[in-house]
């Protein structure tokens, strides 16, 4: 019976601890991406890591300095 | 409606942007909510900067995101103008940039009649000349 418990604890444990790290992962710092519109209406999506991001991202936090 | 009336429109409606530049396409600063002149220049400058970094295959872009964990930026543009604005942390891009067209609109509107305003009149001029040297 106390092991049962034990186990039901541990494993609760276990999900909240599982569940809060999938949460700030998803919604957490780290977020960068560019999202790009064409007259055409086309999107492209660079994201972090990419050439394009590497080339973007420097003026944009350049500008955000400037603009605050 | 002038570039600075367009752009206090644009702050006063949209809670979301924090801080906004209208320039002309090649970077000059038409109006700004910075007070520091130096400042929107370099925003102005940027935001060219970054429409021309971002330009692909598909010809250049019209409009602009890039999220780092400070804060957007947003960047439209149309023939004539661009408007770049800076925003929180997870803004909704919708809404952010459906207020910068409209701002771009609102600041186009008005130059678009003073454009039309001047051809008249130098159409006006030329009959005149026509006319006298006709008389």
């Amino acid at each position: 019976m106390a092991r049962r418990r034990l186990t039901a604890l541990v494993v609760t444990l276990g999900s909240l601890v599982g569940a809060a790290a999938l949460w700030r992962r998803r919604s957490g710092k780290g977020k960068e991406y560019v999202d790009v519109y064409f007259a055409d209406g086309s999107m492209v999506t660079f994201a972090e890591g990419s050439d394009e991001a590497a080339r973007l991202l420097p003026i944009a936090r350049r500008l955000l300095s400037s603009a605050r | 409606m002038d570039a600075a009336q367009a752009l206090a429109d644009l702050v006063e409606i949209s809670a979301q942007i924090e801080a906004a530049v209208l320039a002309a396409a090649d970077g000059t600063v038409l109006a700004s909510t910075l007070a520091d002149e130096e400042r929107a220049g370099a925003v102005a400058r940027d935001a060219v900067e970054l429409l021309q970094a971002a330009a692909g295959g598909a010809g250049g872009p019209v409009q602009l995101q890039v999220a780092v964990p400070e804060g957007s930026v947003f960047v439209v543009r149309d023939e004539e103008r661009l408007v770049a604005a800076v925003t929180g942390r997870d803004p909704t891009p919708g809404l952010v940039l459906y207020d910068l067209k409209t701002c771009l609109r609102l600041a186009g509107e008005n130059a678009r009649p003073a454009k039309k305003a001047a051809s008249r009149a130098r159409k006006k001029k030329d009959d005149g000349e026509v006319a006298d040297g006709a008389a």
